[in-house]
């Protein structure tokens, strides 16, 4: 950044000036703003690269699965539960009901969990405990899924076939969607906590101090004034988190164990949509409507998240309203 | 129950539940380090052996190839996502975009941060199998940029945001154009720019839902960008449930290297962060 040489950009062809100087001022203030007139295309274009990636993979995702939906109605798809490709039978109900199975248990135990650990951090925790804990959280959220799912291997299989199951009277291989839940739990969490954290911060302190001044408990405060207040901020948290179970794919493909049929029982083998993509690898590069299908479930899975991040904004943006005390 | 059992019985809740998830940290890190360690540091070579010729069944060799792998295709990602997230980012600040325009953007941008990493893998295949060319290294590199973009232009959003107005204020009360205040405002969020970029480093040499259909799962070493690659998420994905013991074994230590990669990342990001805070106006810490 030059200061001296700005001072010519008002003054062109002032007399007096040299001529000489006068030039090369001009020169560099052209300079500027060709610059300047370049970078502003680049950052016009770098902005509108935001929106035209998510067209561009929305339209080549909904092109490749013209094919499928064509040639099978997508209620018969969601409906009918046999998959099998070589058949030309896509039946994508199994998956969907693993890929719930798996959602609902998994943010049964993470939301608790990450909700009394938010409160933790943000009204109980205080100093160094407070900066530990929640660096903590920053690394938790920042382990590669794969780590999660190898440990998941390693402990979570044994302990779910050998201890869960039979305790609960259920017949268990270790593999399966209680498994995969417990690991998905843990890795959903630290998303939700970072984010419920944020809300319960931002509230400001004279809501705390009116609320123990007419005599409430601290526990009464939480509950009824803090967890109020931030409530659009926590709900948004828990859609975001329900998004990222939804769409996980690495920790489901190594734990669930990969069976195309409904489960009985959360004990069960199962698929999930993204493991649908993941085991039928193999087979897209052959047959076309393979192909077709499972882009189909790749569009499904943007969609639904998709609802998921929109429903979160929405309650967001209330929130925004809801400040308004 | 009265109300002072219920204050007692959820703060010891709210204490509990934080201890299990930093005791589940400590538990995932451990096995990781236990487990991988003990491969890793009996024999630490297998990270700089090439692998055998048939790697997959007799685990023959070492995991070379993966860790160039990640290497090759995560430096590149991450430079062009660099490149492309910190345009975006200055893009959105008041200066270029007017705040609708900027708010239609990040509701964008949001959509990608949650996009599952699947979808971005399902999406570059398509484009591969679209112009015929085969799985490799460079589809790769594209597939983690990709992946890595909304994440860095969070981070870098968030920082440029953050910094004072009054940084901008007197660059443009200097006569600067609109170009030279978005490098000085840059400089001045410097901290929280570079954390950003090493965070999206570490989510892209950690994830391998992107990599998996894109970079080729080659068990050979890289040959060049339009060769088959395979990184180290791809190798522990594969190997993890192997029936061959020492397969599995490579795997192991293959996470060792990842997490060992990864937790040094976090630490040279809070550290630079801390620094380079010390040399932006307000010294905040990001």
């Amino acid at each position: 950044m030059s200061s001296t040489t700005d001072h010519g950009a008002g003054t062109d062809g002032t007399p007096g000036t040299p001529p000489s100087t006068d030039d090369a001022r001009s020169d560099r203030l052209e300079w500027r703003l060709t610059i300047e007139r370049l970078s502003s295309y680049w950052l016009l274009g770098a902005g509108l690269f935001a929106i035209a990636l998510f067209g561009l993979i929305v339209l080549t995702l909904v092109q490749q699965s013209i094919p499928i939906v064509s040639e099978h109605s997508l209620l018969e798809m969601v409906t009918s539960s046999n998959w099998d490709p070589a058949q030309e039978e896509f039946g994508f109900l199994p998956a969907i009901v693993g890929t719930i199975y798996v959602t609902v248990l998994s943010m049964a135990m993470g939301t608790p969990i990450a909700i009394l650990a938010a409160i933790y951090i943000a009204e109980y925790a205080e100093g160094r405990t407070k900066m530990i804990v929640s660096s903590f959280i920053d690394v938790l959220a920042a382990i590669p899924s794969v780590i999660f799912g190898l440990v998941g291997l390693i402990v979570v299989v044994p302990f779910v076939g050998d201890y869960l199951a039979p305790a609960l009277g259920a017949h268990s291989i270790g593999l399966g969607i209680v498994t995969v839940s417990l690991v998905m739990a843990i890795i959903v969490t630290p998303f939700m906590i970072s984010l419920s954290v944020e809300s319960l911060e931002a509230l400001p302190d004279e809501l705390r101090e009116s609320s123990l001044g007419v005599g409430a408990t601290k526990w009464e405060t939480i509950r009824s004034v803090l967890l109020r207040a931030a409530g659009p901020g926590i709900f948004s948290a828990i859609l975001l988190g329900f998004g990222r179970v939804f769409g996980a794919t690495i920790v489901p493909a190594m734990l669930i164990g990969g069976q195309t049929a409904i489960p009985d029982n959360p004990f069960d083998a199962g698929e999930t949509l993204p493991t649908l993509i993941v085991n039928d690898f193999g087979e897209l590069m052959s047959l076309p409507l393979t192909q077709s299908a499972l882009i189909l479930v790749g569009l499904i899975l943007l969609v639904i998240v998709w609802l998921f991040n929109f429903g979160a904004m929405l309650v967001r943006r209330r929130l925004k309203r809801r400040w308004q005390y | 129950m009265d109300r002072y059992t219920e204050q007692r019985l959820f703060g010891l809740l709210a204490r509990a539940s934080a201890a299990l998830i930093v005791g589940v940290l400590a538990l995932v890190v451990g096995v990781t380090l236990y487990r991988g360690g003990r491969v890793f540091l009996t024999d630490p070579a297998v990270a700089i052996t090439p692998p055998g010729s048939r790697y997959m069944l007799d685990g023959g060799g070492g995991f070379l190839h993966a860790v160039l792998g990640s290497l090759f295709i995560v430096v590149p990602a991450t430079v062009i996502a660099m490149v492309l997230s910190l345009s975006t980012a200055i893009y959105l600040q008041s200066d270029y975009s007017s705040e609708r325009t900027s708010e239609v953007i990040n509701m964008f941008l949001n959509v990608l941060w949650g996009t599952p990493p699947i979808v971005y893998g399902v999406f570059v295949l398509t484009v591969i199998i679209a112009v015929g060319a085969q799985t490799s290294l460079i589809f790769g590199v594209i597939a983690i940029a990709i992946f890595q973009y909304p994440i860095m232009t969070r981070y870098a959003d968030e920082a440029l945001k953050a910094t004072p107005d009054t940084v901008k204020e007197a660059s443009y009360g200097l006569g600067a154009t609109r170009f030279e205040t978005a490098r000085v405002t840059v400089r001045a969020a410097l901290p929280g720019v570079i954390a950003g970029i090493i965070m999206g480093f570490a989510r892209g040499i950690g994830d391998a839902a992107t990599v998996l259909f894109t970079a080729g799962r080659s068990t050979q070493m890289p040959g060049g960008p339009f060769d088959p690659a395979t990184t180290l998420p791809i190798l522990i994905f594969e190997q993890a449930a192997s029936f061959n013991a020492e397969v599995r074994s490579h795997a192991y230590a293959a996470s060792f290297v990842l997490i060992v990669a990864v937790l040094a990342l976090i630490v040279v990001s809070k550290l630079l962060a801390g620094r380079y805070a010390r040399f932006a106006p307000g010294g905040r810490q990001s």
